[in-house]
């Protein structure tokens, strides 16, 4: 005979009481952490390697890099000053709360005030996967286009930062900064914005001032 | 892109519900997409077809109910449908908005024998 029962179960679930546990991790920890989403190209690992520099005897950092393959992003982040662990997730389209688990227990947690991810570059996965970081933060870059928000609107809903990388390029290439406002306006009038260059520094002091304020006010609670 | 993952999740929670019941087989499994959420049909079936195998949910009929996207306007309290790519409020155009449905990835139920 045929029964049917009520289920009601969120199939993220098992990620998301993983992120819980890892941000009550982290709390305890004293650590203010971001994960930083982007596609691929768009500048993350050079914002990271300026973001190390500039808190460099200010904070103590540790970096967690995902990407499909390779050590590339966390030697950067080595050489710029951080403590690095890389997540090669031999295929996967992003990182998870489990994951991170697993980078965390490779860390001296007492030795770290601010930790940044690098999620493997993708403007889709990543966004479904809570991994348990204090700020959310999507990078993107002036040459992807301004329709950027338009197609990809899971992600710029579901972020608490945008940083708009590359500005130097602006006079060279045909990105429309209203229309591109516009839709991220639309889809999260809240959301905090900083307008970057990690080439020419602009903008790096303002995103790396606004980190030591939240990790002082994260702190402070 | 990540279907694979999202199967194994929906085949580890339907297996755990229909033990705790004591059945012998999974003949069906509702679940509830939202309209926003980025998940393939097709890939899911595609490889529960292959991970359900010799599983108590082999051969279980997979059935993906919709739900469709709403948001509600935060200036005039408008509830309405996604309209094409226009996310804004068709009463008062305003674009502070919320989502209030659309999202949903969660096992409904299940059908045990």
């Amino acid at each position: 005979m045929t029964q049917r029962i009520e289920v009601l179960e969120d199939i993220f679930k098992a990620n998301n009481s993983q992120a819980l546990l890892n941000c009550s991790r982290l709390e305890k920890a004293g650590i203010f952490s971001l994960n930083l989403m982007a596609s691929p190209g768009a500048g993350k690992t050079s914002l990271i390697e300026q973001t190390i520099l500039g808190l460099k005897g200010k904070t103590r950092v540790a970096v967690i890099d995902g990407d499909i393959a390779t050590s590339m992003d966390a030697d950067r982040a080595e050489k710029a000053g951080a403590t690095a662990v890389q997540i090669n997730t031999g295929g996967e389209c992003h990182l998870d709360a489990f994951m991170i688990r697993n980078a965390l227990d490779r860390l001296d947690l007492s030795a770290i005030d601010i930790l940044l991810i690098e999620n493997v570059g993708n403007l889709v996965c990543p966004s479904a996967f809570r991994l348990g970081a204090h700020q959310n933060v999507l990078v993107a870059s002036t040459p992807e286009g301004h329709d950027k928000p338009y197609k990809y609107p899971g992600m710029y809903q579901g972020v608490d930062v945008l940083i708009i990388n590359k500005i130097d390029l602006l006079p060279y290439i045909n990105f429309d900064m209203q229309f591109f406002a516009q839709g991220v306006e639309i889809l999260n009038p809240r959301i905090r914005t900083f307008l970057t260059s990690c080439s020419t520094g602009e903008g790096i002091q303002s995103w790396i001032d606004w980190i030591l304020h939240q990790k002082k006010s994260f702190s402070a609670v | 892109m990540h279907e694979l993952m999202v199967t194994q999740n929906i085949l580890e929670i339907a297996i755990r519900h229909a033990e705790e019941a004591g059945a012998n087989q999974i003949s069906s499994i509702h679940l509830q997409i939202g309209q926003l959420a980025t998940l393939v049909d097709d890939s899911i079936q595609f490889y529960w077809d292959i991970i359900s195998k010799g599983t108590i949910a082999q051969g279980a009929q997979l059935n993906f109910l919709r739900i469709p996207a709403q948001f509600q306007c935060n200036n005039c309290k408008e509830i309405y449908s996604l309209n094409g790519d226009d996310f804004s409020c068709p009463s008062c155009h305003g674009i502070d908005i919320q989502i209030i449905a659309g999202r949903e990835f969660a096992l409904d139920s299940i059908e045990i024998e």
